[in-house]
């Protein structure tokens, strides 16, 4: 059928299955906004801002595991956009992004509102198209899907000059892809599967290595089979918390800077490390030479290139995780649960010499408690999301996680801001789930308008803000490396977040006692609108254990000793 | 990096379309990766072209550079050299009152010849292995060169 480009663009979505759209319209994207106004195939969510809609795009991506769709104009709409896109990519979040561009004519004229954008994109984009014929919209589009969902995951940026949005060409979505130039390896090498397994069977104190992937892949399950039949623990990335659930005996925890004291002592003593999905991150290794430095090293991933990219690889495995946990667990009668026990026994005692925990506060709430309180009350219940700092750090180490896809953070490009918006995509995606949002008080600002878009779209999102007043993170560093300069990061000057929720229509509460804490909580659910649940949290403390940016993994400050809660 | 960088050269086809060269360049400069020098030109009849690269890194920075191509959408093989003919081209201009002969015997000891004599000016070219080109050029410096411009290598594995 002979269609415009704006037209196509709909079609296109509508045949891809969407059904939520995140964006705010301007001039270069009106023909596709005209379209938009047109049908119903899908639902269309403004947001306040350019970059909440790409966040929000990667909540509904990450907790539903579809494409995320959001669309932008031109100029400043594209490069508000930017944050998202590279968010996105960090955390290999499959996208497709369309922005309008200016007319064909005024390419490189400076005109109203243009920017090169997919020259910006270019570096920030698994892939990215700028569409100079309509005639050529149908095959882009449904390339771009099938690019930002296929192999190792990202966002796609299609760019479209508004000229033609206009044109009227030929549309037949009904096309074979043919990319000769990319086709992504999804099945394992078998001999170094056997291999791998060998190796595992010989081992003596091997460790899973669980990494986001394995969500991306939907291999959480198969993980979860793998682990239980072989009887090695496990640990995991902040990326892949809840492939295993909390309450699994062979999860040790999170590894990493703010690991647990067993996570990185397991990792430093093991001889065989079975990573899958995971990337050798540097937040996660620590200082590169002495992780895991007596362990063999298997590498399960899609991205040939993050193999031995940081960590030689001694069984390099390039494929789809789920695929190569089904081929691992055909052979799994090779391995012995039994020969692992000492292992086991030695883990599970770094786990009493130093376990995770706090020291609880009789003047003021403890963030950790906060956290481990949303879990006991809502627990499988809620999905979460964060922004970033130490409320995030806390989130990973104290929820009780207990399904992939239930934990939404941005793990690579660490984007303040990014936890509301996300959160608005998590609840567009799973409406059944209460959508938390731990949150902290310099964070919320970044994205705080999108207050509006929760009252307006009837997204009850609740944002807990764990308020210390302060810059928490970077003061948690200026305190323990900048002799307590803290320079910039006292936040004492803060609107009244109470006030702020309900300007835009949404709840507002400011608790400082348990109790206040759980009527708050229990009044917010209830009611199901959106809301701010401001907690005063103690000003000073610290996220622990830490591993000192540079340090090694087994060298961590810990928390200090008192009688624990 | 402590690790001991080499010299390589890796060739990399890629589909022949709007952007394609700015994708290569952004991944060399974002990831901090070299380049001595890069070539490219359409493969005839073809949808293709071809690009040389000479880069230069560690073992295990080479590997990433051609694993990191390898997964740009519009590359389709990326081939590191190990067993190749490598030529690269130079042409060089000098003034005419310079010895015209000796400049010639020079340029044929390296697989070249003077291509062009003007009212003032001579210009010669040679085609060899790099390392022969930079040979070349610095027995010419008594000539007075006053322009040179250099191809950038190409390569065929053997």
């Amino acid at each position: 059928m002979q269609i415009s480009g704006a037209q196509m663009v709909i079609e296109a979505l509508i045949a891809e299955g969407v059904d939520t759209v995140f964006g705010y319209p301007g001039g270069a994207i009106m023909n596709v906004y005209d379209e938009i106004y047109k049908q119903d195939g899908f639902k269309h969510i403004l947001n306040r801002h350019e970059q909440a809609s790409i966040h929000a795009a990667e909540g509904y991506a990450k907790a539903s595991g579809k494409v995320g769709v959001a669309m932008i104009t031109s100029g400043p709409g594209f490069t508000n956009a930017v944050t998202g896109l590279a968010d996105a990519y960090m955390d290999s979040v499959p996208l497709v992004v369309i922005s309008g561009q200016v007319p064909m004519s005024l390419i490189g004229t400076d005109a109203f509102q243009e920017i090169d954008a997919v020259g910006i994109s270019r570096s920030c984009t698994k892939h990215n198209y700028l569409v100079t014929d309509a005639k050529d919209l149908p095959r882009v589009l449904k390339e771009a899907f099938y690019i930002a969902s296929t192999g190792r995951p990202g966002p796609v940026h299609v760019d479209i000059p508004k000229d033609v949005t206009a044109q009227i060409a030929e549309f037949n979505y009904d096309i074979e892809i043919e990319l000769e130039t990319y086709k992504p390896h999804v099945k394992g090498n078998p001999r170094q599967i056997k291999k791998a397994m060998e190796a595992i069977s010989k081992a003596k104190r091997p460790l899973f290595y669980l990494g986001g992937g394995i969500i991306n892949a939907n291999a959480a399950y198969e993980v979860r089979d793998f682990v239980h039949k072989t009887g090695i623990p496990a640990v995991e990335t902040f990326m892949a918390r809840g492939v295993l659930s909390h309450d699994d005996d062979l999860l040790i925890g999170m590894l990493g800077m703010h690991g647990s004291y067993a996570s990185n002592m397991a990792m430093s003593e093991t001889d065989l490390v079975i990573g899958l999905g995971a990337r050798f991150d540097d937040r996660v290794t620590g200082k590169l030479s002495e992780f895991a430095k007596n362990a063999g090293v298997i590498h399960v991933d899609i991205d040939p290139a993050s193999i031995s990219k940081l960590v030689n690889a001694d069984y390099p495995i390039v494929g789809d995780v789920k695929n190569v946990v089904n081929e691992m667990l055909s052979q799994v009668d090779k391995v012995n649960p039994k020969h692992y026990e000492a292992w086991r026994e030695t883990v599970r005692n770094f786990n009493e010499l130093h376990p995770l925990t706090y020291h609880e506060d009789s003047d003021r709430l403890k963030p950790q408690w906060v956290i481990e309180r949303v879990g006991e009350l809502l627990g499988d219940n809620a999905n979460i999301s964060t922004d970033v700092g130490q409320h995030q750090m806390w989130s990973g180490q104290f929820y009780p996680f207990s399904r992939p896809r239930q934990f939404i953070s941005s793990g690579g490009l660490g984007t303040m801001g990014f936890g509301f918006p996300a959160a608005l995509g998590v609840k567009a995606a799973t409406p059944e789930k209460t959508s938390i949002n731990f949150t902290g008080d310099g964070s919320i600002l970044m994205n705080c308008q999108e207050l509006m878009t929760a009252v307006e779209k009837k997204l009850p999102v609740i944002n807990i803000i764990l308020n210390n007043n302060f810059l928490g993170m970077v003061r948690q560093w200026q305190t323990l490396f900048y002799d307590k300069r803290h320079s910039e990061t006292d936040l004492s000057v803060q609107p009244d977040f109470v006030k702020l929720s309900e300007a835009f229509g949404g709840l507002g509460y400011r608790v400082h006692t348990k109790e206040e804490f759980d009527a708050a909580l229990k009044d917010a659910v209830e009611k199901n609108v959106v809301a701010f649940i401001e907690v005063i949290i103690h000003r000073m403390e610290n996220v622990m254990p830490m591993v000192p940016a540079g340090g090694s993994l087994f060298n961590m400050m810990l928390l200090e000793k008192k009688e624990t809660k | 990096m402590t690790e001991n960088s080499e010299r390589r050269v890796v060739s990399v086809i890629v589909v022949n379309e709007a952007s394609v060269l700015s994708r290569i360049t952004d991944l060399f400069s974002g990831r901090g990766y070299n380049i001595t020098s890069l070539t490219v030109a359409p493969i005839p009849d073809s949808k293709y072209s071809r690009l040389t690269i000479v880069t230069s890194g560690s073992v295990r920075v080479i590997e990433q550079i051609t694993k990191q191509l390898h997964k740009l959408i519009p590359v389709l093989r990326v081939y590191e050299h190990a067993d190749m003919v490598e030529k690269e081209m130079a042409m060089i201009k000098f003034p005419i009152s310079e010895n015209i002969s000796d400049i010639n015997t020079l340029c044929e000891a390296y697989n070249g010849k003077i291509v062009n004599i003007g009212e003032n000016i001579i210009i010669a070219m040679v085609t060899d292995e790099p390392k022969r080109v930079d040979n070349f050029l610095s027995a010419i410096k008594r000539y007075n060169p006053k322009e040179i411009v250099r191809s950038g290598a190409v390569a065929l594995e053997r």
